[in-house]
This record gives structure tokens, sequence and C-alpha cells, in this order.
């Protein structure tokens, strides 16, 4: 038989089954956004992924060059829209650690607890969005009922459901009524863990989530660290790195909660570390209404937060300041800072170059989905296509922060 | 200056300047800590060298982020920020290096390969080489995209816009024409060292203009400068008569016609 074929395929006879590549997305409902990935396949076992981000790129860090330090907030809330108040959470410390300025205490206190509020609310769509990539319905419709109670809260805070834009320079922007506070502790006590454990006794000991999810997408500890891993990520993976406990800012150094850790580093442990999180999250909110002071819920430097209202009608100065700071802004020192916080994605930061003037000169934003994605590639290989989409759903992507 | 703010508060910066100078030993060209952040910069291509010592001797085992910052004043225009954290020691560096266009980065995905896309980002954005970085391709512009859209003269707008064509039946690119210019105001005050004349002031040292010698006058209608067409209109016109009389003719609030003129009934 001399002059056949040298290269064979073993399953059938003549013919050489060669990988086919095929797009995931760009409009893929478990692509979690606008995201393409070119898959090279053999059969359904995934060889390559190479991802293509930047489809919502809308230049968001050179339009903040633009802009005043306090025009530039509002882009933060439409970075990752699943969780608003979290982005905003970085910038305002960042200006405020280049401005050395102080915040009171409620405000330090308003925003621990919105910040959690949000990452219970970015924790409900991802979870609800992972289980119904592997094929359960009913768990992300309750979930999603959580998800609504969460953005009335920020509604009654703010006004705005999702794009709040209230945590501010200097504190928050408006103080919450006592009605809201009250609220929120009857909702933690009661509506949040019954809907919530409802939801979880569905999914987390079920028998097709677990064979979609456990040992799928294994990353080892060096590999995570590697790549770049923070978040859930890191901390499913086995290393209890949590940026509120170990680099705490506002008043997370007072708070008393516990850091999940996985043990396997599989796509499951990332959901149970999120599923766990959502409790500790409960917990931290608890505390912050039981210690919340009064006093007020921004800095009284005139230089930075514009004055009340009322004391506009009456104080020449007020007026003045109100009229400065709404038009030209302040002017923060020029330097440079690296502010990260723990966003409920993972490690969000900002890079803020400031030249002295009233707009920021560069305002590098550290997304938390980028460097994940880019384990994409890795962490499916050897995987089958269906895989895929719970791996994505475990990163927790959302598009609007990935791509800036 | 105490601190006062509420920002991640780390590890204490103390002696990490020294003790990381020391053991970058020529790699650095300058080091500093301000605002509690610790910036190194060292020579641009020592770098993979340098986050190599920091990484394996000094514990910052995570490449958190790579910022580009565009200066284009400076002969070298470009920074690329390197973001360093340490798990173990919780502490975190900035680490720098200059670039300009045509000057290569070593690339540190060799260290780590987060680096990867990091770098691209940064040679999307600002088109800065890495050298050795073996995906150098756009990702977060436009496929075919040109330019580098984060560099200080690139325009806010960008050069093209694009839209769905109905002719077409594709999404076509065409230079993009604004409604209204973009309005960028400027909010340095002219009592801190604004580096512009305000408009006006250029006239304080120009020099005086001449005196004239036969002040301008307008007596004729020749004397208006409005050229010779409005001239000869000028000289043909007759002036407007009176308005046409109505219902006796007397135009409300003028005086009654004396009875020694002539009535305008007489005259019909």
């Amino acid at each position: 038989m001399s002059g056949f074929a040298l290269e064979q395929s073993p399953t059938t006879g003549d013919e050489v089954i060669t990988n086919y590549t095929i797009n995931f997305g760009p409009q893929h409902p478990a692509a979690h956004g606008v995201l393409r990935m070119v898959m090279e396949l053999d059969g359904e076992i995934i060889e390559r992924i190479d991802p293509h981000v930047g489809l919502l790129h809308r230049g968001t860090e050179k339009l903040i060059e633009h802009k005043t330090y306090l025009q530039a907030l509002p882009y933060f809330d439409r970075l990752d829209y699943c969780s608003p108040l979290a982005m905003e959470h970085s910038y305002v410390l960042a200006i405020e650690k280049l401005l050395n300025l102080e915040v009171p205490l409620r405000a330090q206190y308003l925003r621990v607890l919105f910040a959690e509020l949000t990452r219970i609310c970015n924790h409900m769509l991802n979870m609800g969005s992972h289980v119904m990539d592997v094929g359960a319905m009913t768990p992300n419709l309750w979930l999603f009922e959580i998800r609504e109670d969460c953005l009335n809260f920020f509604e009654r805070a703010s006004g705005a459901r999702m794009h709040a834009a209230w945590y501010r320079p200097g504190g928050v922007h408006q103080d919450v009524p006592l009605k809201l506070l009250t609220d929120i502790a009857d909702w933690l006590d009661t509506r949040l863990p019954r809907l919530f454990e409802d939801a979880m006794s569905l999914v987390v000991d079920n028998r097709i989530f677990k064979q979609r999810n456990v040992d799928i997408a294994v990353v080892s500890k060096e590999d995570a660290v590697r790549w770049g891993f923070s978040g859930p990520m890191i901390r499913a993976a086995g290393i209890a790195w949590d940026i509120r406990k170990s680099q705490p800012y506002d008043v997370y150094d007072r708070m008393d909660f516990e850091i999940p850790v996985g043990t396997n580093s599989d796509c499951y442990d990332r959901f149970m570390v999120r599923v766990e999180e959502v409790r500790q999250s409960a917990r931290i909110m608890k505390q912050c209404l039981a210690e919340m002071p009064e006093g007020p819920i921004a800095s009284l430097d005139r230089k930075v937060v514009p004055p009340k209202r009322g004391e506009m009608k009456a104080s020449m100065e007020a007026l003045i300041h109100h009229f400065k700071l709404y038009t030209e802004g302040f002017h923060v020192p020029a330097g440079e800072v690296y502010v990260a916080t723990e966003s409920p994605k993972g490690e969000f930061g900002v890079y803020l170059v400031s030249d002295g003037s009233n707009k920021p000169y560069r305002c590098k934003i550290r997304p938390t989905a980028f460097s994940h994605l880019q384990a994409m590639d890795f962490m499916s290989k050897g995987h089958m296509l269906p895989d895929a989409t719970a791996i994505l759903g475990a990163i927790d992507v959302v598009f609007g922060e990935c791509d800036r | 200056m105490p601190v006062v703010h509420s920002a991640p508060k780390y590890a204490s910066n103390e002696g990490v300047l020294d003790a990381l100078s020391a053991a970058l030993g020529d790699m650095v060209v300058a080091a500093r800590e301000e605002f509690g952040e610790i910036v190194i910069t060292v020579a641009r291509d020592r770098i993979e060298d340098a986050l190599r010592e920091l990484r394996d001797n000094h514990e910052y085992q995570q490449l958190m982020e790579i910022a580009g910052v565009d200066f284009p004043a400076r002969a070298e225009r470009f920074e690329v920020v390197y973001m360093l954290l340490s798990l173990t020691r919780n502490h975190r560096i900035i680490v720098k290096v200059t670039a300009a266009e045509d000057t290569p980065v070593p690339t540190v995905t060799t260290l780590w390969p987060v680096a990867g896309w990091l770098e691209r980002e940064v040679f999307d954005l600002y088109g800065v080489i890495f050298a050795g970085n073996q995906d150098l391709r756009r990702i977060l512009t436009d496929y075919g995209f040109e330019g580098h859209p984060f560099r200080k003269d690139f325009p806010l707008t960008g050069y093209v816009e694009l839209r769905y064509s109905e002719e077409d039946k594709r999404v076509v690119y065409e230079p993009v024409e604004l409604a209204q210019d973009l309005r960028s105001f400027d909010f340095m005050s002219p009592w801190e060292g604004a580096d512009y004349v305000l408009p006006g002031d250029e006239k304080v040292d120009a020099p005086a203009p001449p005196p004239v010698a036969e002040p301008k006058t307008t007596e004729k209608p020749s004397q208006t400068g409005a050229g010779d067409k409005a001239n000869a209109l000028a000289a043909d016109k007759q002036s407007a008569g009176a308005p046409a009389a109505k219902d006796g003719g007397a135009a409300a609030g003028a005086p009654a016609p004396t009875d020694s003129r002539p009535k305008p009934e007489d005259k019909a």
C-alpha cells in the first residue's frame, strides 16, 4: 500500500477532518454583551480562542480628559453598568487621594453601604445569567427580583436606578431618608434571604449545574497570579485576597466579614464564592446600618464640595462657590495616583494623572474583565464548546467596562 | 501632611523607596514618593530586567495594569506605566519608562502573560511599539482603524464617522462633520499665569495708527463709500411723497388746516 496518505484520521477512513473556525458572537446571548470570539474547534473541542474586544469602545478615557473632574464622574456609571457605584468609588477615592480630602464618617458609611448593595445587585445579574447560560431559567427570574429591589433602593437614594452618579469627591451627593435605611434593613432581614436562599437551593446542589461547572476551567494559583486575576476569580483559586480586607478604604476596616475562597478553582467555585459574597455583603450592610452616625454627608471644604441650595439663597460666598464649582470645577494638585478598589468583579483601578488644572490629564481605567478575558484562551483549551459559556459566565464580564 | 483621605491603605512605604532604588541600581533613572505612591522611572531597555528583579526578589507578583500617557512637549513623548501589586507584602508600586514613537519598549510578556493585551492596548491607543510582543495587533479600536486615538494631538471627535447607508446597504465611513464646533472652554484664570494674550490685550503694545490728514465726512452720498451703484441710485432717488391722504387726509394728531389755506376737498 505504498502511496497511501500518511495523514490518517483515526475515525473516518479516508477523509481527513480539519479544524474549523467559528465566530462566537458578537451577537450571542451568552457572550454577555458584544464579545466576538474566534474559536478554532476540533469537532466540539476548543483548540484556540481569540477574543475580539473593543466593539463597545467609546473612548471614555479620552472623553474624561476633556471634562472637569466632576463632569467626568457619570462616565464611570456607564463603564460597568451592572455595578455603577463600585466604579465611581475608585474614581472619587483617587481624587480624594490627590486632594488629601477628608470624608465625613457618615458619608464613608453610606458609600460602603451602597457599595455592598451594588455588589449584591451585580452578583444577582451575574449568577442569574450564569445559571441561565448553563440551562436553568427559574433562578434567574428570582434573582432578578432581588436586583429590582436593589435598583429601587438606588433610585430612592439618588433618583436614578442605574446611573446614580451619587458618590462625589468629598462624600456623597445627597443624604438618604431614614425610611430608606429602615427599608433596607427590613429587606436584608426578610426578603433578600428568602428569595436568595430559595433560588440558591435550586442551583447549588443541582446535578446539571454541577455537571456543567465542576472541574471546568481549573486555574492554578500560579496562573491566577500570572494572569492578573482579581476578585472572585483569584479567590476561587484559593488565594484569600480581597482589597476590602487587605487595603481597606472608607470604613471597611471597621467591618467584620469573611473572605470566601475556593478549593478547586473551577467555574463552580467561582460561582460559590459569589454566593457567599452576597451573604457577607448583607452582613456588612447590617453593620453599616447599625453603626452609621449622624453628621454631614460630604466634606465641608467648599473649594471641592458645593454648598447646599438653601445656603446659596442667603450667602453670597456660597453662591460664588456654587458657581465656580459648576463652571470651572475644582483644581487638583499635580501628581499621579493609582487607586484600586474591590469592585464586585475584581480589582477596579483608576490611574489618575493630574497636571494641576481642573481636568484630569490622564485617567486610565483598569478594568477587571480585560485580564480575565485574556485568560479565556488558556482556560478554555481542551474544553467542549458549550463549556465556553460557563467559563464566560463565571468570569463575570461586562463590556462597558472591558472596552471602556 | 497627615493623611486624612480614605483611599485604600496598604503596607507602609517606609524604606521601600530606598530599598528598591538600591536593588535596581543603575537601572533607575528617577525615583520618588508622592501622594503615598512610589514611582520609579527606569531605563527603557532595562524594564524587563527591572520588573523581573521586582517580581522575583521583591515579591511584586502581579502586574495589574499598563497605562500609556502622552506628553507631546517632551522629547520622548510617551510614558508607559506599570502598576505592580505584591499580594504577600500587601504593597503597590508604579514603575515607568519613557518612549518615543520610534523607540520600542521591551515586552514583559516573558514575565507575565497578562502583559500581552495590556501592551496591545497601549500600542493601539498610543502607538508605542513593544519589541518582542508576539501579537501586537490593535485591540480596542475598530477593524482597519488608522491612527492612535489617545494621543493628545488626536482630536476628540476623530477623523471619520460612520453611518448605515441605505443606498449601499452597508455601513460607510465619512469624514466627520460637526454641526457645531466642539467647544473646549479655557478655565485658566488670567491672574494665575495664563500663557496667552487675552483678546484685546494685543493692542497694548501695537504701534499707534498714523494721524489722519483729512477727517472723513459724509456730507454727500458719494462720500459714504457705498460704491458707484449706490451713488447713482441715491442721485436718482426722490424723497418719498407724503403718505396718501385717508378720509380727509389729516394724519392723526396733526393740527387742523387753517381757513386761509385751501382745504383738500376744494382741490378735488
